[in-house]
């Protein structure tokens, strides 16, 4: 069952939830995920967006995204003047027919100042909701609806027990849990029940076996 | 707490003793577990942002990047010519207002869509502006749009992509219809009535706008959907029933979103936006690229 507010809202900028909304969030997850400012963009538009960016203002609301600016702030309009202000460098490429993707979809590759750098595909579902479909060449797949850890680690025996152990820890409840492995890597998607203190992800940070650690916070 | 139905909502009335707007907020308490404080608050954000957004389009500078819309609100707001009465013609006047913020990338409450965001904002600061209407009033004329909104997204659906513009203003129109009535002192049957009969009087509207952006016909339709509104909460309000129930109204608009060809629902390949004229427009926005510093 819809919420009222799905009804009466979102409150978002305009002029469409799919192009310019879930864009937005689009970039803010990128941003997120690279857990820094931000010095370079490398932004893939395809099917749709590749097609109607311009008049959908598309390009503004990922840039924006990227920036960190939510998709209610009327500031996504002025966001290619904020990344030259802020020297963040962009380039966008197009492809108009990408089939396997959702007609709504971006990659978006970014590079913070100390040239660590990540890349992520997400779509663009309709009504403001998005999904995140690969992280750093993985395929995955979830909505950030609620706090979710991404982390990437040796695929090694245990790794569950001891990642599952440092969040329940702190009494954090474990929605969701989503395992996919690459060569000898494991990506793993976790959904949480509420927000992670900095400490959990620590520890998790801590073990050697791990690459990559990181938060992603629900946009409303 | 089920609510499928207009026939749920009434039942839900009488077991309750209470109007519209305390199920809905009953409704959203039990699904969200917010307070009744929240929600009243959440929605009170939601009318700030609806106020917020016609004055903007009456106040700042409103060209499209697309150059399709061009401060069209404005002119319409302070037009000598009125064609009817001046609150009329500031009606629509309003609805377009939000139709060029929602265009320009400013800040709108998508209620229920981004496309049809001018016509809720029309008829609430309407209400207000010419009915004295207060915010706590006006908040429970949104929550009496919400219980509307969320019957036609059960059983049929609000997107372009699915239920073309009628499923967009077509919406937007029945929840503003039943707002008017509500604030008018108007029964929950009247309620019913008025919002059936402003689905009645979109149904089958095709989504075809111009090079795909929400922008034309979208504004006109906006303004209409707000004359919709009003012509059809006076007709509930003195004292017309609708012949067809609302819930059996929901059930057709379904039957005709299923019966339109996909070319009709916001694809950009039928109807208006298949004119000669729009196929140049569109070829003139899309091939205009300047992407990459």
């Amino acid at each position: 069952m819809p919420s009222i507010f799905d009804i009466l809202g979102p409150v978002m900028i305009g002029p469409s939830s799919s192009h310019t909304a879930g864009a937005a969030k689009l970039g803010y997850i990128a941003r997120q995920l690279l857990g820094a400012e931000p010095k370079q963009a490398e932004i893939t538009l395809y099917n749709s967006f590749a097609r109607t960016y311009k008049g959908h203002g598309t390009d503004r609301a990922i840039i924006g995204g990227i920036l960190g600016i939510r998709p209610d702030d009327e500031r996504l309009r002025n966001s290619l003047e904020i990344a030259k202000e802020r020297g963040l460098k962009y380039e966008f490429r197009l492809i108009m027919k990408a089939p396997k993707l959702h007609p709504n979809s971006a990659r978006i590759k970014l590079y913070d100042f100390e040239n660590n750098e990540i890349e992520m595909v997400g779509s663009s579902l309709g009504g403001g909701r998005i999904e995140i479909v690969e992280i750093e060449g993985f395929r995955v797949s979830f909505s950030v609806m609620t706090h979710t850890i991404v982390i990437i680690a040796d695929d090694i025996p245990g790794s569950i027990a001891h990642i599952s152990g440092a969040i329940a820890e702190k009494n954090i409840n474990i929605a969701n849990m989503f395992v996919s492995r690459e060569e000898k890597l494991a990506n793993m998607i976790i959904e949480v029940d509420q927000d992670v203190p900095e400490e959990v992800l620590e520890k998790i940070r801590s073990f050697k076996w791990v690459h990559y650690v990181r938060l992603v916070e629900p946009i409303y | 707490m089920d609510i499928n139905s207009f026939e749920d909502i009434l039942k839900h009335c009488r077991e309750m003793k209470a109007t519209i707007p305390e199920v809905m907020i009953e409704y959203e308490v039990r699904k969200t577990g917010k307070t009744r404080e929240q929600v009243i608050e959440g929605v009170r954000r939601i009318l700030n942002v609806m106020i917020e957004s016609v004055n903007n389009g009456l106040t700042r500078d409103a060209k499209s990047p697309s150059g399709l819309l061009n401060n069209y609100a404005k002119r319409v707001y302070n037009a000598k010519i009125n064609v009817l009465t001046v609150n009329f013609q500031k009606a629509i006047a309003r609805a377009m207002a939000v139709s060029e913020v929602n265009a320009c990338m400013g800040r709108i409450a998508a209620a229920p869509t981004a496309g049809s965001s001018g016509i809720m904002p029309a008829v609430i600061t309407t209400m207000m502006e010419e009915h004295g209407v207060d915010e706590n009033r006006a908040i429970e004329g949104l929550l009496v749009a919400s219980a509307i909104g969320l019957l036609i997204v059960k059983n049929a659906s609000v997107a372009g992509s699915e239920a073309g513009c009628m499923g967009e203003t077509g919406s937007a129109a029945a929840m503003g219809a039943a707002a008017i009535v509500y604030l008018l002192g108007g029964n929950n049957k009247q309620i019913e009535s008025a919002a059936s009969f402003a689905i009645q009087n979109a149904m089958g509207l095709v989504c075809d706008p111009i090079a795909g952006l929400v922008e034309i016909p979208c504004i006109f339709r906006n303004a209409v959907g707000v004359a919709n509104a009003f012509t059809s909460a006076q007709i509930a309000l003195s004292g017309v029933e609708s012949i067809v129930p609302l819930d059996e109204v929901i059930f057709a608009m379904n039957e005709v979103a299923e019966l339109m060809s996909p070319k009709l629902k916001e694809t950009a390949q039928g109807g208006l936006a298949n004119t000669k004229t729009a196929r140049e427009i569109q070829r003139r926005v899309i091939y205009q690229i300047d992407l990459g510093k």
